[in-house]
């Protein structure tokens, strides 16, 4: 009897699985969000402000996430079960800006509109519409205000960079190359970490961007050069690591950190002077943008137009720093903690 | 020595090697021995040397190739806190690779119970021993639930752990909103959280309390193994399980408390890791298992169970260590880091297949 009953559940959960995309279609639009991982609370964000915006507008959301940050296995598996779904677009933020072009591309041969959010693709057009922060001028606004903070000591500065991983993606090269030519380095090749010969620059170190690699990489670049005056790194719970190790030694009085993001604990960091100063960007507009393109796309087939002068449509960066500089738009901590995400 | 009971469980090849001498027949074995069969008999009674070999060729090597800032006592002491959370997830780990099993949940479970301490101590505010107390307990439950799902599960260590893995992982991600909580934060709570982070100056050196407890973890566990009826059980088990449930062992509740004692290192690790990265982070550590596996194999113990010493592990989160400083302090990029570890994990587990040949 029991397990007679379990079956009968069973095969209505499989109809219902198998049968449920095509009426769905019918009645209600579905979309895809594939972010890259679940453990960044940038992407959590994004999720949440695309469930919101879905939810407002009765749309019907998937949402998908590799594991970790480069898993671009799980992102492809993902986008096929979105478009087996039957769902009128994607919103994409690709692990892998090349890996992820086949399946994309198919994608967009199922009639699906495409979008990558925060990582544009390899080529950027392989998408339909990339919504993303610049991440260069991100880097760029704290090169420059670092630049700016300094003055005459820029030129004795002493720097270490703290980037992601062995794989150099986009987002990581676009904030390092950003900041060092804001800062006023020769970046040469502005797609390769490392290349450039500035004698001011102590070294580089991966930290995957959280506060223990951090703190590990900033302790073996400070065995280099303890003189380390100026620290750049990839998000801010790398820079709070890294602080951590610049406290162990001694130093925090004289080394400046900067970093990128906007994550709410690293405005806080601002505020108590951790961080010198931080580049926020926006994943709730990124991904609530996202759906609304989505939506007028399944109601009359419009695509997004990127903004004009860059290849993608740019949600906007803010320099957060309570100690601006001259000539330098920012706001301050106590009202980017009003913006930031996480 | 460290290994006796290495020694005891290959006792029979090392009698017929002390018999050989004495016996007419053997006198042209002797004879016939070179240096390299005598250095590889002398390893293969006391295996622990051969970690302890690697370390020293490694810093030697490293001296030379990256400088004297390798060698300063500061960087010394600072690699020594740079394994300390690897290193201790290394001993729960060797407990149940002792066992023949393996723990792929090690570094979930040490991450998990620093966000269930970091939780409860600063965003509910509760008092911070307390608040330790409850992430031990989650950290020691966990680990008994690993061992139910082994013993009366009857599921392979490894695909029980993968699965905690993933559970454990997905709770932490949900308890901490893949947010850290900041140093300052804990500093104004509960600083207590935090206090594997200081450290004492002595001789140029910075010796931090994450250290000390890295080596004492070490030394209680190497007591406990060889000096205690459960220790001895352990070994057992890992070598033989039917034959020491013939002899009497319980293997069941043996392997359930290897899980259990597992678990509540990696919360003990847990607390450590607050003060090492000066926050609760729940991103950190994300490869911690296999780096804790890395540490294992380098330090000697058998992935087949029942054989080597803990401390073999202790010097194999140290040869990563050194190896990772090194290249770092000569400014090798990170890839090619990557790639001398993992030549490092081949060769180690080469030489000590090479050891145990001896009895052929």
């Amino acid at each position: 009897m029991h397990s007679t009953l379990a079956r009968a559940a069973f095969g209505a959960l499989l109809a219902s699985v198998a049968f449920a995309p095509p009426v769905q279609a019918q009645e209600k639009i579905t979309a895809c969000l594939v972010t890259k991982t679940e453990i960044n609370p940038f992407f959590v964000k994004m999720k949440e402000g695309a469930s919101a915006k879905a939810a407002e507008l009765g749309i019907e959301l998937l949402t998908f996430a590799g594991k970790q940050d480069g898993d671009a296995d799980t992102q492809i598996a993902a986008i096929e079960s979105c478009i087996a779904s039957g769902a009128k677009g994607i919103l994409l933020t690709p692990n892998d800006s090349s890996a992820l072009v086949p399946i994309i591309t198919k994608a967009r041969e199922a009639g699906l509109l495409t979008i990558a959010l925060d990582t544009p693709l390899d080529p950027a057009n392989a998408a339909d519409a990339t919504f993303a922060t610049d991440n260069f001028k991100a880097g760029e606004f704290v090169g420059k205000w670092t630049a700016g903070k300094l003055g005459d000591a820029a030129k004795d500065a002493k720097i270490a960079l703290l980037n992601l991983n062995a794989q150099e993606i986009t987002v990581d090269y676009m904030r390092n190359q950003g900041f060092l030519s804001g800062f006023g380095i020769d970046i040469k090749n502005p797609t390769d970490i490392g290349d450039e010969d500035d004698p001011r620059i102590i070294g580089n170190a991966v930290t995957n961007a959280n506060e223990e690699g951090g703190r590990t990489g900033m302790e073996s670049l400070l065995q280099i050069d303890p003189e380390i005056n100026l620290v750049y790194t990839i998000n801010e719970p790398t820079a709070a690591g890294a602080y951590e190790a610049i406290k162990a030694a001694g130093r925090e009085k004289d080394v400046t950190v900067v970093s990128i993001d906007g994550g709410c604990p690293g405005v806080q960091n601002i505020k108590e002077g951790v961080i010198g100063a931080t580049s926020m960007q926006f994943p709730l507009l990124m991904a609530s943008m996202g759906i609304e393109a989505i939506k007028a796309f399944a109601d009359s087939g419009k695509k997004p137009e990127p903004t004009p002068g860059l290849d993608f449509f740019n949600t906007g960066v803010e320099l957060i720093t309570d100690r601006p500089v001259d000539g330098l738009p920012s706001i301050t901590a106590d009202e980017g903690l009003k913006k930031c995400w996480g | 020595m460290t290994n006796n009971l290495d020694a005891l469980a290959d006792k029979a090849v090392d009698a017929d090697a002390a018999a050989e001498p004495a016996g007419g027949f053997a006198q042209f074995d002797t004879d016939a021995i070179g240096p390299v069969q005598k250095l590889q008999r002398f390893l293969h009674s006391y295996p622990t040397f051969v970690p302890l070999i690697v370390l020293a060729v490694s810093l030697i090597g490293f001296g030379l190739f990256a400088g004297s800032k390798f060698f300063a006592p500061y960087n010394m002491s600072l690699i020594v806190q740079q394994v300390s959370i690897i290193g201790i997830l290394a001993v729960a780990q060797s407990l149940v690779i002792l066992t023949a099993g393996i723990d792929l949940s090690v570094a979930a479970i040490m991450v998990l119970s620093s966000v269930v301490a970091g939780n409860l101590a600063v965003k509910l505010g509760w008092p911070p021993i307390p608040s330790l107390f409850i992430s031990f307990l989650v950290g020691t439950g966990i680990g008994l639930m690993n061992g139910f799902l082994v013993t009366r599960v009857k599921l392979p260590p490894f695909i029980a752990t993968l699965g905690t893995w993933n559970v454990f992982y997905a709770l932490n991600l949900y308890l901490s909103g893949a947010q850290s909580i900041r140093g300052s934060e804990i500093d104004q709570t509960a600083p207590i959280l935090k206090v594997f982070g200081e450290s004492l100056s002595v001789f140029g050196t910075k010796i931090s309390y994450g250290s000390l407890l890295f080596v004492a973890v070490f030394l209680v566990l190497w007591y406990a193994l060889t000096r205690t009826a459960w220790g001895r059980h352990i070994y057992a088990v890992g070598d033989d399980k039917e034959a020491a449930e013939l002899a009497g062992i319980r293997t069941d509740r043996v392997l359930i408390s290897v899980y259990a004692v597992a678990g509540f290192i990696c919360a003990l690790a847990g607390w450590s890791a607050i003060g090492r990265v000066g926050a609760v982070s729940p991103t950190s550590f994300f490869e911690g298992n296999l780096q804790s596996i890395t540490a294992v194999v380098i330090g000697g113990i058998s992935l087949f169970g029942g054989r080597g010493s803990i401390l073999g592990p202790l010097v194999g989160a140290l040869i990563v260590g050194v190896f990772q400083s090194g290249l770092r302090i000569a400014g090798v990029d990170v890839l090619w880091q990557l790639f001398a570890i993992g030549w490092l994990i081949i060769i180690a587990v080469a030489v000590d297949q090479w050891i145990r040949k001896v009895s052929a």
